[in-house]
This record gives structure tokens, C-alpha cells and sequence, in this order.
């Protein structure tokens, strides 16, 4: 039988993160949050949720939280994203294709900036 | 929904809802016995033998935040559709069995799809559920159990890039070997 082989790796994955976090501590963590009812999978919350974790790993992007919720009662605008970067109040975004996951990806999550396009207006 | 890994998915965020500190998911691709047998076993609140009589019912749902639950009849309408069959069993406290068997050469048998990406997806997304995931192919098997990845990695989420790296290689080469050990016998 198969298993997963290389705990070692991971603990050395653990150490080097551990130390790259100290080093950027001061911006502190963003969360980055997947819908991920019914409604959203049917609309393609996990090729949303790829795009997100394909652009960290792609980027090397420490200090991002990346979890999921289920409905949230806005099926019409699935799949949902929302960020919580700092001390901001959480954006919520509707509609995220993974190439609008890749710009909040860029825009939001890298620099700051909210995305307006994909916002769906009074949600928190 | 148009891949059975999809289905999983949505079944096993199901268990997710239910408060579930532990999610077996099994898939099971068996050639010679023309079967493909999907299972989610979780130790979530699950529901009293009334909700589950009612449960591939579209009209019932346990979400609050809409009235119309649609993913359990889906995927048991899915199964139906080419010969297979649908199980869902439950007790109060104790957990939910989900088990789904597909004809697995059945002309309208939906692909297995992105088995790979469903369970990294649950697994980064529910980092503080312990998942153990099997796969077989034939006689091949591949387990992964999240337990020692939560213990060692603590503090340091699962959403590192290098975790998210390696979660995603370890992942993917055990399904590729469970299959290529097989290729030659299909």
C-alpha cells in the first residue's frame, strides 16, 4: 500500500515557514474564504478555489489563510470569495471565475487594493 | 455536476456542516468487477431515521439559509441513472455513511474527474478536520491520513505554498501509482 512518504519534507516545509513568517510578521495573515455549498460547487467553486491555491503556490505567497465556508444564502452570485486582509472589514466577491480569482489574487490579497468589479455591494 | 468528484465534494462538506471531526472518503475503481464504489463516512451530529427517509427528498433540506437541498438527490439520481445504487445511513451523535456504486463501464456513468483537486480542496479548506482518504484501483491502494500532517505542521497552515506543494504531490503521485501499477492488466 501507498502512503504519503516524506513526513521529513514536511517537517522541514514547517521550519522554513516558521521562519519566513517572523521575517513578514508584521503585515500579518490574509484570509482568503471559499463558499463552498451545493450552489457554489455547482458553479464552480472549486476550480475557483484551484485558481487560489495554484496562484500561492505559484507565487510562493506566505501568511495566507485559505478556508472554507458553506452557503451563505447568495446562490445566485456563486462561487463567492471573500478577503480579510489586516485590519480591513471583509470584502465579499461574487462571481469569481478563476481568472477573477487570479486578479483578487493580485490586486486584493498582494497589494491591497479591492477588487470593484467583483464586489457585491452591502454584504459584509 | 457533472463529475462524481463533485458529488464527493458536496457530500463531504455535508459532514463538514455536521460538525465532523473525522472524514473517511473512499473511492474504488475495480475493473474486473466492473464497479466503481464511493463512500463518506463521518462522525458528524448525523439525523434520525425520519430525516434520512426524507433526505433524497429535493424538497428537504437541513440548510437554514435556503429551503430547497438539491446535492444528495443529485448524486443519487446520478447513480441510478446507470445501474448503480445509493446508500445513506445515520444515527443521531454517532455519524452519516453515504455509499454510492456505479456500473463502472456504463455508457452514462459521469467521469470520476479531478479526484485530485476535490481532496486537496477539503483538505486545505477544513485544515482542523483529520480526512483519510483511499483510493483503490484494482488490487492498489493508496491511503492518506491528514493526521500527521496536522501534528507536524501545528501553527503553519495549510495553505503555505510549500505545504500546498507538497500536499498536492503526495496526493497526486499516490492516485498516479495506484493506477499505473494497474495499467498493464486492464
Amino acid at each position: 500500500m501507498n502512503a504519503i512518504k516524506n513526513l521529513d519534507d514536511l517537517k522541514k516545509i514547517r521550519e522554513e515557514a516558521l521562519a519566513k513568517r517572523k521575517v513578514t510578521e508584521t503585515s500579518g495573515a490574509t484570509q482568503v474564504i471559499v463558499a463552498m455549498g451545493t450552489c457554489g460547487i455547482a458553479a464552480g467553486a472549486r476550480e475557483t478555489m484551484k485558481a487560489v491555491l495554484e496562484y500561492i503556490e505559484a507565487k510562493n505567497l506566505p501568511n495566507i489563510v485559505v478556508s472554507q465556508t458553506g452557503c451563505i444564502g447568495l446562490c445566485e452570485q456563486e462561487p463567492i470569495l471573500q478577503v480579510v486582509s489586516g485590519q480591513q472589514e471583509k470584502v465579499t466577491y461574487g462571481k469569481v471565475s478563476p481568472d477573477a480569482a487570479r486578479k483578487i489574487m493580485q490586486e486584493h490579497v498582494e497589494k491591497g487594493e479591492v477588487v470593484g468589479d467583483f464586489v457585491i455591494p452591502s454584504v459584509g | 455536476m457533472k463529475e462524481i468528484s463533485l458529488h464527493i465534494l458536496d457530500i463531504a462538506e455535508n459532514s463538514v456542516t455536521a460538525g465532523a471531526t473525522q472524514i473517511q472518503i473512499q473511492v474504488a475503481e475495480n475493473i474486473n468487477n466492473d464497479e466503481l464504489v464511493v463512500s463518506i463516512k463521518d462522525n458528524g451530529c448525523g439525523m434520525d431515521a425520519d430525516k434520512v427517509r426524507r433526505i433524497t427528498d429535493p424538497f428537504v433540506t437541513s440548510r437554514t439559509t435556503r429551503k430547497v437541498g438539491l446535492g444528495i438527490p443529485f448524486f443519487k439520481a446520478a447513480a441510478e441513472a446507470c445501474e448503480g445504487s445509493f446508500e445513506i445511513s445515520s444515527e443521531v451523535g454517532k455519524g452519516t455513511l453515504v455509499s454510492v456504486k456505479f456500473r463502472h463501464s456504463h455508457i452514462d456513468r459521469m467521469p470520476l474527474g479531478d479526484i485530485k483537486g476535490t481532496i486537496l480542496n477539503l483538505l486545505i479548506g477544513n485544515p482542523e478536520i483529520r480526512w483519510i482518504f483511499r483510493y483503490e484501483y484494482n488490487d492498489n491502494v493508496f491511503e492518506f491520513d491528514s493526521q500527521p500532517v496536522i501534528e507536524i505542521l501545528g501553527d503553519v497552515p495549510m495553505s503555505d505554498p510549500q505545504v500546498i506543494k507538497f500536499l498536492r504531490g503526495s496526493i497526486s503521485d499516490g492516485i498516479d501509482q495506484a493506477r499505473v501499477a494497474n495499467h498493464h492488466s486492464v
